[in-house]
């Protein structure tokens, strides 16, 4: 089928290693790779240095503990786990503390400039969740700076390619506006991928034995999100049509503030730093009410008057810290209340204020891309007046499965990092704890890729027929002659997921949201489009809808099964956290129905958490959160 | 609150033909232009391409000129227009069109290849890196960089000039090397190859390439120049001088109250319609 004349042939490209996403996981994985003597394509549907990591603001958590040296990966395994109401992988979160430092340390070798302590090493910032000022950052920019740095890693690494083989291409190449549609398997093992030059719609058949999926988040599936039209869960639905799993995607974060004015701009991010720097929420009335939003769990650690909480931004060791910094689902539910129960501001949020409380200069020091978007963006100068904040679809905590060490799924062959992939960050992920997520496991899983092939036998075979097939599936929108229109499908969906499947859930919304899913996946292959290949936008949307559609069906399914409410889960009808539902994590795969492939939804048990990981933990800590059978392996019991 | 306004948007291919579209579509309260032309997406025009990300000032995707003036698209906001005035949408000038608004902006990431990489001290281990606030600041002022390129669309020594194209990097690589100059612990000596590899020397301290940062970095001021003067150590070029006599700020006022930019007066290079000097009082 393939044919030059119409536009259609498909050219063929072989690598070792394809990392698919070029945002921080992807190009820490594809560093890895390198290193270790694969050759690398890195394909990314932006341009190179545009990925969603350049948004991150405020900053990646390591332990280095050089604001407060009693600070150390034990410290931060234990926020992570609380942060995610230890629904999270243990073996992850345990990684990840451990080896956060190091990845940080090392993007200083790669030329980063993170700002400094007094002594010259690299500060750090309070954050939500974490118990100590733990976020390396650079200003609110910290995003842009891990970029940066990376993509001019892949550049020096470039150049170490072209003196030894005259070509800066030739072991490392990045195909950039490249979509990739889909995965090839010889047997059960991966081969390779299937996409299109987004400029021109030229079709590219990539030939490769080990696959990383970095493709980040779903959030374009809600309406008011933080996240850009990157975020279409592409990397979600590829690896279910592979036949890997996803679990935890009940789990979304919904951030407590976004923008929530002007209405253009509803949902951009307003960085938790604001916070981690002094400011504090108010309601219409004036008062602070996260005070009054402090759950058992989290009693001690946090101040419960204004005085306290205001003495701890000076003296962290001898007052709790103020209610404003608890972990996000809860700070994102109080919002919800309050504006709610008539308290709101007139855009329907709540205010966030520094100005009161911190001077103009140190505002525009700490801040200033946020002194910079409201200013542009609403005419708001947030030296002297608060902003109007509220909840925004930020996060997904879901993704498709992994082995911890490795970042390997059950198909042989496909690695995944970074967000798309799940179980570290359990029911809510601490802020800053994405970056380093990022760099932690993007590297584990370049390793992972180079020692699958290392061990690899025969390589893999892509076969003609899958090729044809992902090339007339890609084709399908030019020949359904203006059916459906791709937006407006698209606003469907959003609302239906904003409205039903947002952040405070119920049986008969969710139920609902399931139906309307359904009639728009019957509609959604009648989309046709107008324009031709190169650089349409709308045949882009039409790719993009069905990954959303499969993505969205998980997250209903996912949160209408667990009947509790959890972290960035919250069912109306069940609002009291369950122990019986620690133990159960959800999945979802594919398989066959009688209109082509249907999600499915099963339990599988959550791993015990190690005995040495579950000491560092205090008996009446866990529970909280654990009952009878499983709190006896505790040191405690064991009289230590 | 909301109102009908006048559109014009450049359609056109990478043939280099093309011309400007008339739309008239709705504008509401607080919009931004990538607002207005996702509407036209969405509404009356499909595949109208555009590039964009963040929508937040923060990716640099989103460049185009509007009005004839370098901007992002996502932070030019609707009301520095006035209701009646025709908006007008072109390409980037300096990039050969793919499509629409969208260029090709390869030429970015040749240029960045071709500055060596930094350098650090060989004995330095990884957390033993030590640096003082004050001496980051500097070289952290050109990280800030969103790559959005509209300072390399802008200068007139690769706007007008196709053929410069080889030998000069423009401001925001340039920069680049003033920047790893400026790190703390690189151990390369960057100061001839500025001049040498990345033609330094075609700088004419004109600071078009400042004013329209987006990011407001003093590009020139504070990149540019002190470079200038690392070369001139050694070599002397008068424009150094030049350029702190003339080019103060009260001159760029005057010559912003003028009108007249330094842009360009030379026909579109990549089929842009506008003659550089119908560039309007919009949107500063
Ligand atoms: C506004 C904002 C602020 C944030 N601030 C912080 C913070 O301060 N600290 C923190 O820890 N976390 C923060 N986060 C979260 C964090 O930034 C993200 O979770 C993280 O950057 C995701 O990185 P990633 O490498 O997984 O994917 P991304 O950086 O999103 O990259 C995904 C890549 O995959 C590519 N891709 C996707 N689909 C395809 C396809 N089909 N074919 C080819 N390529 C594809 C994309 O083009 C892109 O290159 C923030 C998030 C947002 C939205
Ligand atoms: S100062 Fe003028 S000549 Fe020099 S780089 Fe900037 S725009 Fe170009
Ligand atoms: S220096 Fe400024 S104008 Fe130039 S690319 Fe960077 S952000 Fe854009
Ligand atoms: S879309 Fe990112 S800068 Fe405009």
């Amino acid at each position: 089928m393939a044919d030059e004349a119409d536009g259609t042939a498909v050219s063929h490209h072989s690598y070792d290693v394809l990392v698919i996403g070029a945002g921080g996981a992807g190009l820490r994985a594809a560093i890895e790779a390198r290193m270790r003597g694969k050759r690398v394509a890195i394909l990314s549907k932006s341009l190179f240095g545009k990925a969603h990591t350049v948004m991150a603001e405020g900053g990646i958590a390591a332990s280095m503990g050089n604001a407060n040296p009693r600070d150390n990966w034990e410290v931060h395994y234990r926020d992570t786990m609380r942060g995610g109401k230890f629904l999270n992988n243990w073996r992850m979160a345990e990684l990840h503390a451990k080896e956060a430092p190091q990845r940080v340390w090392e993007l200083e070798t790669y030329g980063a400039l993170f700002d400094r302590t007094p002594e010259g090493k690299i500060s750090q910032r309070n954050f939500g969740g974490h118990q100590f000022p733990r976020l390396a950052h650079v200003g609110d920019r910290t995003g842009l700076e891990l970029i940066r740095t990376l993509q001019q890693k892949i550049v020096s690494l470039q150049q170490e390619d072209h003196a030894r083989t005259g070509d800066y291409e030739s072991d490392l190449k990045v195909f950039h506006e490249f979509t990739v549609t889909e995965l090839f398997k010889d047997g059960d093992r991966i081969a390779g991928a299937f996409g299109y030059r987004r400029p021109t719609g030229e079709y590219l058949c990539f030939h490769a034995p080990a696959v990383v999926l970095a493709t980040g988040g779903i959030g374009k599936s809600f309406k008011v999100t933080s996240n850009s039209w990157e975020y279409t869960g592409d990397g979600h639905a590829l690896a279910l049509r592979a036949g890997a799993r996803l679990i935890n995607m009940e789990f979304v974060q919904f951030h407590p503030t976004g923008m929530v004015w002007p209405p253009s701009v509803k949902g951009i991010l307003v960085t938790e730093s604001v916070r981690g720097d002094g400011g504090v929420l108010k309601n219409s009335e004036g008062e602070r009410f996260m005070f009054r939003y402090i759950p058992d769990v989290f009693r001690e650690q946090y101040a419960t008057s204004e005085d306290e909480g205001d003495r701890w931004y000076d003296d962290a060791d001898n007052n709790r810290r103020p209610p404003e910094l608890l972990p996000r689902d809860e700070v994102a539910r109080a919002i919800n209340n309050e504006v709610k129960e008539g308290r709101g501001s007139p855009a329907g949020g709540v205010y966030l204020d520094i100005a009161s409380r911190r001077t103009t200069e140190f505002i525009r020091k700490r801040l200033p891309s946020m002194y910079h978007q409201f200013k542009e963006l609403a005419d708001v100068d947030i030296t002297a007046e608060p902003m109007e904040v509220g909840p925004t679809c930020h996060y997904v905590m879901g993704g498709v499965e992994v082995d911890p060490d490795t970042a390997s799924t059950v198909v042989p062959g496909l690695f995944a990092a970074g967000e798309v992939a799940g179980g570290m960050h359990g029911s809510n992920r601490l802020g800053g704890n994405s970056l380093s997520d990022l760099l932690v496991f993007g590297c584990r899983a370049g390793a992972g890729a180079a020692d699958y092939l290392d061990g690899l036998g025969t390589a893999p075979a892509v076969g003609n027929e899958a090729v044809d097939a992902a090339l007339a599936e890609a084709e399908k929108p030019f020949s359904v002659r203006g059916e459906e229109n791709a937006y407006t499908l698209h606003q469907e969906l959003q609302q239906t997921m904003n409205d039903l499947v947002g952040i405070i859930r119920r049986a008969d919304e969710m139920e609902m949201a399931l139906k309307r899913l359904a009639e728009l996946r019957d509609r959604i292959p009648r989309v046709g489009v107008t324009g031709g290949r190169a650089y349409n936008p709308g045949w882009h949307l039409a790719m993009d809808l069905r990954n959303m559609l499969m993505v969205s069906q998980c997250i209903a399914m996912a949160a209408l099964e667990r009947q509790e409410s959890r972290g960035g889960h919250t069912r109306d009808d069940y609002p009291a956290m369950d122990e019986n539902w620690r133990r159960e994590l959800l999945n979802c795969s594919l398989a066959d129905g009688p209109d082509g492939p249907e999600v499915q939804l099963n339990h599988q048990p959550q791993p015990a958490m190690r005995p040495d990981l579950f000491d560092l933990f205090e008996l009446d800590e866990l529970k909280k959160y654990y009952t009878g059978d499983e709190l006896g392996g505790h040191r405690a019991d064991r009289g230590m | 609150m909301g109102y009908r306004a006048k559109f014009e948007v450049w359609r056109g291919d990478s043939s280099g033909e093309g011309a400007l579209q008339p739309f008239e579509v709705d504008v509401n309260e607080g919009e931004v232009v990538l607002d207005i032309v996702h509407r036209l997406q969405a509404t009356q025009a499909g595949d109208l391409a555009v590039r964009w990300n963040c929508k937040a000032g923060k990716c640099g995707s989103c460049s185009a000129e509007v009005n004839g003036r370098p901007r992002l698209m996502c932070m030019t906001r609707m009301s520095t227009f006035d209701e009646h005035e025709t908006v007008t949408i072109t390409p980037l000038r300096t990039f050969p069109v793919i499509r629409d608004l969208v260029t090709d902006v390869d030429f970015n990431y040749v240029k960045a290849r071709e500055i060596p990489s930094f350098a650090p001290p060989e004995d330095l281990a990884p957390g033993e890196y030590r640096m003082s606030q004050i001496d980051v600041e500097r070289p952290q002022e050109f990280r800030k960089c969103i790559e959005c390129y509209l300072c390399q669309n802008t200068c007139h020594a690769v706007r007008d000039h196709e053929e410069n194209k080889e030998e000069f990097a423009g401001p925001r690589y340039l920069m680049r090397v003033s920047e790893l100059d400026m790190h703390p612990l690189d151990v390369r000596d960057r100061k001839d190859a500025a001049q040498e590899d990345h033609g330094l020397g075609y700088c004419n301290i004109t600071k078009c390439c400042t004013e329209v940062c987006p990011e407001h970095i003093k590009i020139t001021d504070n990149a540019l120049i002190p470079m200038k003067e690392r070369v001139v150590d050694t070599k002397y070029d008068p424009l150094v001088w030049l350029g702190r006599k003339i080019f103060k700020r009260e001159d760029l006022e005057a010559r912003h109250a003028t009108g007249r930019r330094s842009l360009d007066d030379a026909g579109p290079g990549n089929g842009s319609p506008l003659p550089a000097d119908s560039i309007g009082p919009v949107g500063g």
